[in-house]
């Protein structure tokens, strides 16, 4: 690139312009990947919802339950492999802030439904028999800093007057990929049956099956629903990305609103480096004139206004995500409770890297377009 | 030999034939240049005098190739130029022009050497025989010792003679000056003017040069007029002859 010297000169000509654009760039990329890891941890049940599973909830909503007994009635269905079924617990440790998803969870079927989730056998076989026994995500094991053998206190009201569940962590669950879920707790179901009111006993709040095919999805969730339609507990049968997005969508439009902020720091972004890069073509204008002048071709004279914003945008770009690298472990651990753990995934990194490139040409092309058609004998009359 | 009746014997270095060029402005059209004549040779250096919005700088940038004529044509080392497209007058700029302006137009952010070497990367000279030809071109106007300087460490003098080493650095067919020393002292007018006939006594560059200054113009081989749209040699202009040979 011979040119190269003279792009790299332009860059700095004017110093204080170029750290405050590349700054503005770095802040509207925090944001940016923030918004993007936010939205990425609402989708991640999605996307790493197994195609093989289906989740069955009461018609009426995930608030009311259904009967236990549900569970061997769908197992025959032909097409079910595993059925297993969960309990919103909700239960609070310590203090109101300290929450985290916990599950009533069936330990005879649940790692069979759930194979991506990995617990040492002797842990496992402990909490099996041990009726008071728990099993937390890495994850919730590591903020709370609890080890195995720890008797965890955790304050329910959801079930009856408040009350303190004394339980056992008999072991700690990891996920086999980088982005699984390690913020669970799971309680045995036999404590919890034990211990509600009789309204509660014998119900679960939404059953999991795994099939023994995906293309089976279908046949088996009607098959599921006219089985209960007219029953006192009428169901909704769905894939469980269906449920997961549902589930999602019960926090607002959050997709909506994650483009609309996210549009938002673009355009915001599109007009400081456009402005930015016209300013800057336009106080040099007779510079540029001069090299086309001695022979320099149209083209060469976009490509280096656009190599230039491309640079400004580029570092920017870089600068921004590497401070969003470095904060975003820090705000997912002020957030953990209120959102899913935020995870800036390689695939996000490229992808706002992408993005500030995008805007960085965007933003050139007009005045770059304008340099390019500008007529040399107009630019130097104006010198 | 300089001629302004298109009677030229067609081996002239620079042939213009009927040359003419008409601006609209606000619905009214101005002509500036009238079916205007000029053979210069090789080596030629000739100076271009006239009033303000007399066409002597529309003159020069017809002949760099820097704009369009409305009629006529203008054959240069036998490239005929009107006719060629926005890019291949482009690169006929590149090979055959060296531009001098009156306000230098150097790059700020670059230094003496990166300034004169701007020509040369259009070129497919490698970086070892752009130093080269960079350092002949600064040490003809003297300033070898200079060539690490920005523009603002220079004075105007020492900024025209950067503005000239780069016009000269790719061996031009031919150099165009625009008011060369309409910035400087007299001093340094002088100089200026010194290194530009040393260019064309010593080098054989063909030199045509607008300028206000009949002091600087009186140094030119021969002295054109601009009035009205025509070319007038100089000693004709007072007999009020409009045309004809010029030895």
């Amino acid at each position: 690139m011979k040119f190269g010297s003279l792009i790299f000169a332009n860059l700095f000509r004017k110093k204080i312009r170029l750290i405050l654009t590349i700054g503005s760039f770095a802040i509207s990329l925090i944001l940016f990947t923030f918004l993007a890891v936010v939205y990425s941890a609402f989708n991640r049940g999605i996307e790493i919802a197994g195609a093989d599973r289906l989740v069955i909830e009461n018609r009426v909503g995930l608030m009311l339950t259904m009967p236990v007994s549900y569970a061997d009635q769908v197992r025959a269905i032909p097409g079910v492999k595993y059925v297993t079924h969960d309990h919103w617990f909700g239960g609070v440790y310590q203090e109101e802030k300290n929450f985290f998803p916990q599950f009533v969870i069936d330990p005879e079927n649940h790692l069979k439904v759930y194979p991506e989730f990995v617990v040492p056998d002797d842990q496992w076989n402990t909490f099996v028999k041990d009726q008071q026994g728990v099993i937390a995500g890495a994850k919730t094991a590591k903020r709370f800093g609890w080890k195995v053998g720890d008797r965890i206190p955790i304050k329910n009201s959801l079930y009856g007057p408040t009350k303190t569940w004394e339980l056992n962590l008999d072991g700690i669950y990891h996920a086999k990929t980088a982005d699984g879920d390690e913020s669970q707790f799971w309680l045995q179901w036999k404590n919890f049956d034990e211990n509600v009111p009789a309204a509660v006993k014998s119900t679960a709040g939404w059953y999991i099956l795994r099939l023994d095919s995906p293309d089976d999805a279908v046949r088996v969730a009607k098959a599921i629903d006219a089985k209960y339609a007219n029953s006192s507990w009428e169901t909704k049968t769905e894939t469980e990305s269906a449920f997961q997005a549902g589930f999602a969508k019960q926090f607002g439009n959050i997709e909506f609103l994650i483009l609309s902020i996210g549009s938002v720091v673009f355009f915001t972004l599109l007009l400081v480096t456009g402005n930015t890069m016209a300013i800057s073509v336009r106080e040099r204008i007779s510079e540029l004139a001069v090299l086309k002048a001695i022979g320099v071709r149209d083209g060469s004279v976009l490509f280096m206004v656009l190599a230039e914003s491309m640079l400004i945008a580029f570092f920017g770009g870089v600068f921004g995500l590497l401070l969003a690298w470095a904060a975003i472990p820090a705000m997912s651990a002020k957030l953990a409770g209120f959102l899913p753990p935020l995870i800036l995934s390689k695939t996000l990194l490229s992808f706002g890297l992408l993005f500030a490139v995008f805007v960085g040409v965007t933003s050139g092309l007009i005045p770059g377009i304008g340099a390019m058609r500008m007529r040399v004998v107009n630019a130097l009359r104006r010198v | 030999m300089i001629r302004v009746d298109g009677q030229g014997n067609g081996k002239s270095l620079i042939q213009v034939r009927g040359l003419s060029k008409t601006y609209r402005r606000g619905g009214e059209e101005i002509q500036v240049l009238q079916r205007l004549n000029l053979d210069v040779d090789k080596g030629d250096f000739v100076g271009f005098m006239g009033p303000s919005g007399s066409g002597k700088t529309t003159l020069l940038n017809l002949l760099g190739g820097l704009d369009v004529p409305t009629q006529g044509s203008i054959t240069v080392d036998g490239d005929e130029i009107t006719h060629m497209s926005g890019s291949k007058l482009t690169q006929w700029r590149a090979r055959h022009v060296g531009f001098i302006f009156q306000m230098y137009n150097l790059i700020p952010v670059l230094t003496a050497f990166q300034n004169v070497e701007l020509p040369l990367l259009l070129t497919k000279l490698s970086k070892a025989e752009r130093r080269k030809h960079v350092e002949t071109a600064l040490s003809v106007v003297g300033l070898t010792n200079r060539m690490d300087h920005y523009p603002r460490q220079l004075s105007g003098g020492q900024e025209q003679r950067v503005t000239i080493a780069r016009a000269i650095v790719s061996d031009p067919t031919f150099l165009l000056c625009d008011e060369p020393t309409g910035d400087l002292d007299r001093k340094s007018a002088d100089d200026i003017m010194a290194l530009i006939e040393e260019l064309v006594a010593n080098h054989g560059k063909t030199v045509l040069m607008v300028t206000h200054d009949a002091m600087v113009a009186a140094r030119a081989h021969t002295t054109l007029h601009l009035d009205k749209g025509v070319l007038v040699e100089a000693s004709k202009l007072e007999q009020g002859v409009v045309a004809g040979g010029v030895a």
